[in-house]
């Protein structure tokens, strides 16, 4: 291959900003101490991962710097803030609303609480891609205990209410948790403004080291630590702290708020050229919650009588990266739960195709996906033996 | 989940993809649900396969096992096309991941259900014995 590879899955992982791996150097081989050591190696890590600590309260708007722990990435974030949560204090039952269409890290965990006590409630959302406040104030009750709803969906790229949904939380004195992995960066995240009690957020997300996360936990919850042992993070994340990871997500952070707002608008532009490109020159193709508030950087295209992964390889071989809720892609011969928990239809669903774009994404790159995805689409229909029959001759 | 080589160049330059027009028997096996669907159609001379030509929606893999099954059937006997297996198919494309195994019973049953609409056809017996129902169990496939 000697064409340049077009990375389009940023909602999958970002390349590491190389201005973060030099803000990173330093704390390898040059400060390298113990962060929870007396001595002066453990005092100047101590003070860089304090820094790290008070630039991401900062730039996330949390009160205070320790209402930020950083853990090991989003799952984790995810995982410990669901089941802190819920069993702080040596709680064993209660009510948890999550969404439908969270993202395994929130629903796995839930669904252990199910098992051992707690009474789960999946929220579905709306077919427009978004959970609605009116929907979750039906499904609250006298003993919900703790509310999970994403800030940003990973697969369709729609914007959650979430100040909306944690004042609707907090009028029935639940806690409310949101996953912001895929908005921070992308959108505003200001924790005061939304209201929220916890966020996850992941480094790798926004241009930082894979590894990297951080957990905001408001001040006062009482909260079961998930992790335990040396007490570090304020005694609720043990585990000698990632000081070149956190620089590395405070430095990433930083620069991704420095140009949201640019970027959003770049980005917005390739996505809307892409999606108005595709839609004009293949038919039965549609974006999924095209009408809803979106995340600047990525499209739901359906494509319908064609699958997914087949696309999805057949852009591979091309040089084009990308991803797809299709059923074959994930092992497990169910369509994308996301895209199930918006009713779309499942032999629809496998032609799934997401595109999400980043940093370094080009005007060029959106026109080389529309030029290779067009002859794939028209070559693997032709191969259908039913795309005639279900939804009527293609474009010629 | 990794393809082999030998599942990435059928599915990038299928073999024998189209329909026979004029076809002796044709096999329709699987399920939009599923998000795979097969045609196999077949060409018979002294109930020997002449011709084997596939259509397939699906996923890299149903689309390597379509292609490859119509090599493997070329020139068989309907008696022995209708024993190929779906182990068989996995090792001529050199494995498929095991999610992906349902994939080559797919083609298996297409072929199977080829033979016998030429079969029934000219008012004969069918000999498949029928789709290999225990691996699409296994895998929940039935169960939709």
């Amino acid at each position: 291959m000697t064409e340049k590879r077009v990375y389009l899955d940023n909602a999958a992982t970002t390349r590491t900003d190389p201005r973060v791996v030099a803000a990173m150097e330093e704390f390898f081989t040059d400060t390298y101490g113990n962060a929870n050591s007396l001595h002066a190696e453990g005092r100047a890590a101590h003070k860089a991962l304090e820094d790290a600590r008070a630039r991401v309260a900062g730039a996330i708007n949390a009160s205070r710097p320790d209402e930020v722990l950083f853990t090991s990435g989003g799952t984790e974030s995810d995982n410990s803030a669901l089941i802190g949560l819920a069993t702080a204090g040596g709680r064993t039952s209660g009510h948890i609303v999550v969404s439908a269409f969270e993202h395994h890290a929130v629903l796995e965990p839930a669904e252990w609480l199910g098992k051992r006590g707690f009474d789960v409630t999946l929220l579905k959302p709306r077919a427009d891609g978004v959970v609605h406040a009116e929907d979750l104030r039906d499904v609250l009750r006298d003993d919900t205990i703790l509310v999970s709803v994403m800030h940003g969906n990973n697969e369709l790229g729609t914007i959650q209410p979430i100040r909306e949904l944690a004042a609707v939380t907090h009028e029935r004195d639940a806690l409310f948790h949101t996953d912001a992995a895929q908005t921070l960066g992308k959108i505003e995240f200001d924790a005061a403004e939304l209201g929220v009690d916890a966020a996850s957020f992941s480094g790798h997300k926004i241009y930082g080291p894979k590894g990297t996360g951080v957990l905001y936990l408001k001040k006062g919850l009482r909260f079961a630590p998930y992790l335990m042992g040396g007490g570090q993070e304020f005694r609720r994340r043990s585990g000698t702290q990632n000081v070149a990871g956190a620089q590395g997500f405070a430095a990433a952070l930083e620069i991704i708020v420095a140009e949201r707002e640019t970027e959003a608008v770049r980005l917005t532009k390739l996505r809307d050229r892409f999606e108005e490109a595709v839609v004009g020159k293949l038919d039965n193709t549609y974006v999924n919650s095209i009408d809803s508030p979106r995340m600047p950087h990525i499209t739901s295209l359906i494509v319908k009588g064609v699958e997914g992964e087949a696309m999805l390889l057949h852009l591979d071989a091309q040089g084009i990266a990308v991803s797809t809720g299709s059923a074959c892609s994930s092992g497990s011969l169910q369509a994308s739960h996301v895209l199930m928990a918006i009713d779309c239809p499942q032999e629809i669903a496998h032609g799934s195709l997401r595109v999400s774009l980043g940093r370094w994404t080009t005007d060029a790159d959106i026109d080389r996906l529309v030029d290779a995805l067009v002859p794939i689409v028209e070559r693997l229909r032709a191969m259908s033996p039913v795309y005639e029959k279900m939804f009527g001759t293609h474009k010629a | 989940m990794l393809y082999s080589d030998k599942v990435m160049d059928h599915f990038g330059s299928p073999h024998n993809m189209g329909v026979i027009e004029d076809a002796d028997g044709v096999g329709e096996v699987g399920n939009p649900v599923c998000g795979d669907m097969m045609k196999i159609t077949i060409k018979v001379t002294d109930d020997r396969l002449d011709d084997v030509k596939f259509q397939t929606l699906g996923c890299g893999a149903a689309i390597a096992t379509s292609s490859v099954i119509t090599d493997m059937a070329r020139g068989l006997s309907i008696e022995d096309a209708v024993k190929i297996t779906k182990a068989e198919i996995a090792r001529e494309l050199d494995g498929l991941p095991p999610a992906k195994m349902h994939c080559s019973v797919l083609a298996a049953d297409g072929l199977r259900a080829a033979v016998d609409d030429y079969l029934v056809k000219n008012g004969r017996e069918p000999i498949s014995g029928g789709p290999e129902h225990v691996e699409h169990d296994e895998h929940g496939h039935a169960a939709e």
